[in-house]
């Protein structure tokens, strides 16, 4: 492919931020998101009144909690005047809306595109845990399933908990994947949130605890679902002509994936042991020269264990089938590991920011800003983020100029 | 057997594309959406066959016989339902293995459930002032070769 015509590479991640983030914050999830979106302008040593394009997923939509706030209420509250604005669930991924944000930049409908994600899931389903997010409020009544909860909900199927779980079952099957082998992602994760300040849960997690914990959906433990938090992650993404002077040195877009040539379904899916992750990998490798055997940091979707590692293979950074025997002992993953992996904890353990949260860490490790947890084998020159599952799933292949 | 009663279950919208599906097992028989030009099985289904775009669909019956192809023990109360822990399943059905149910295993141990594992439908009935409902569920196949209880043999790399 002529270099010139991809256009993702026109665009460059100029500003981070991220609001408070906790299980509870008990905070105005409005007042959350501005707290991002201010920061992430003033990192990239950008005014609010530079910022000419805004981007959200999912926008206002969906089961309380899931969304923070939508792009009408950013761009009201902060009065912003817009070349560009775009908001949506039905996008690759929860990066999709930042690959959006690429391509708006890139054909010059906007200079500085604001984009971020909210959740307050932990203060929304209250004391009932995930239950008191689920439809109908879970509850007896009148109400009816329809749409793709038709499908499910009326089964007892009502999470993506037992979707997913239903991939990685198909997976363990075909390729001999254990449960001691996923540990690795949530131990993981937990070790490296262990020096990440922002993360919800900082202590330290053995096997054992991991094998102890209750099930929940088969073949996932407790441990193997991430947790709901409110927080809300922020990025600038600027065309490369003006990020030249700003405040931190760019971090470069290099590819994206976004392809979904399977059924875009849960359980219609053609092949159950990999997910739309799969196409969205495999695309991003055709728009780049470099390989995976380039990558220096993967920070991949955790909103369950499993999924990480589908991302490993549909990266190509793991031979399809092999992510148990990869990641098995932990040590190749590990931050001083061959491919460290979700530097910040992931969603497991730093808090379901939903997709953002790997954005942002990959963009601080490719600063070398990442405190702590700074990966220091080597600074990482080129990295990864990649979010979503089942049927939705996008990726940026970044680097450090 | 803990399903002697029926459980709580939110039961589907009944509308003009699938409202079929739901009611079909009254007379104790699954049925599929299907292409009268080409014979396309079409699930869920949809207005118009994505082959040659024909609107001749049908709901044609088929055995009611197919295949575990993937399944989770479910032992997390998610809101009212089945007695846990119980299973959810993805089967893909006799006549087509490219058409899927998420439904639930019943009448066996949940330990007992496996990848490949033959089953044939059972229908649960439901009934509301939304209109009656009946629910495929599956259950093992008692009339199934007992040598495939499991495809192993579908193993990568054995
Ligand atoms: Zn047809």
């Amino acid at each position: 492919m002529d270099a010139n015509s991809i256009l993702e590479r026109r665009a460059c991640v100029t500003g981070i931020g991220q609001s408070a983030i906790g299980r509870r914050l008990g905070i105005n999830p409005l007042e959350l998101t501005l707290d991002s979106c201010v920061a992430a302008v003033e990192d990239a040593g950008l005014e609010m009144s530079d910022i000419d394009g805004l981007v959200t997923y999912p926008g206002a939509a969906g089961p309380s909690g899931f969304s923070g706030a939508g792009a009408v209420q950013v761009h009201e509250a902060l009065r912003l005047k817009l070349g560009w604005h775009d908001s949506g669930i039905e996008a690759p991924g929860q990066l999709g809306s930042v690959i959006k944000a690429c391509l708006a930049v890139a054909a010059g409908l906007a200079r500085h595109v604001l984009c971020f994600r909210s959740v307050w899931e932990g203060t929304a389903q209250g004391t009932k845990g995930r239950a008191g997010l689920m439809p109908g409020g879970g509850g007896r009544g009148n109400f009816r399933a329809s749409g793709f909860s038709e499908w499910t909900l009326p089964f007892s199927a009502p999470s993506a908990a037992v979707w997913i779980a239903m991939f990685a079952q198909r997976h363990f099957h075909l390729y001999g994947t254990t449960r001691e082998q996923m540990a690795q992602i949530a131990l993981n994760a937990r070790a490296n949130a262990a020096l990440n300040p922002d993360a919800i849960y900082r202590d330290p997690m053995t096997m054992d605890d991991y094998m102890s914990a209750r099930l929940i959906s088969t073949p996932f433990g407790l441990f193997d679902c991430d947790v709901p938090c409110d927080g809300s992650t922020a990025f600038v993404i600027s065309h490369v002509d003006a990020a030249r002077d700003l405040r931190h040195t760019p971090v470069r877009v290099e590819a994206v994936g976004t392809a979904l040539l399977g059924r875009p379904s849960w359980d219609q899916f053609d092949d159950l042991s990999t997910m739309a992750n799969r196409d969205a990998g495999a695309q991003l490798w055709t728009r780049t020269e470099l390989t995976p055997s380039d990558v220096d940091i993967v920070e991949a979707y955790d909103g369950f264990s499993f999924l990480t590692m589908s991302w490993l293979e549909a990266l190509g950074l793991v031979p399809v089938g092999e992510s148990g025997p990869f990641v098995e002992g932990g040590q190749r993953i590990a931050r001083d590991g061959e491919l460290p992996l979700n530097t910040h904890g992931g969603q497991l353990s730093a808090g379901r920011l939903h997709g953002y949260g790997f954005l942002h860490e990959a963009v601080l490790q490719l600063r070398g800003e990442a405190g702590e947890r700074q990966v220091t084998r080597k600074q990482p020159q080129v990295g990864i983020a990649a979010a979503g599952g089942g049927n939705t799933c996008g990726c940026l292949l970044l680097t450090r100029e | 057997m803990a399903n002697t009663e029926v459980p709580f279950r939110i039961l589907p919208e009944l509308n003009d594309t699938s409202g079929f599906f739901w009611k079909s097992g009254e007379d104790g028989q699954l049925r599929f959406l299907r292409c009268g030009e080409c014979g396309t099985r079409l699930h869920p289904p949809q207005p118009m066959c994505y082959v040659e775009h024909s609107k001749n669909l049908a709901p044609e019956p088929v055995s009611g016989r197919g295949r575990v192809h993937s399944f989770s023990i479910n032992y997390q109360p998610w809101m009212p339902g089945p007695e846990l822990p119980f299973v959810v399943a993805i089967v893909e059905i006799e006549e087509d293995p490219r058409v899927r149910l998420t439904t639930n295993i019943v009448g066996c141990a949940p330990e007992d459930v496996a990848v490949g594992m033959p089953v044939r439908v059972t229908f649960e009935h439901h009934s509301d002032e939304g209109g009656d409902v009946w629910l495929p569920l599956f259950e093992p196949d008692p009339d199934a070769d007992a040598n495939s209880k499991s495809d192993a043999a579908t193993r990568k790399g054995e």
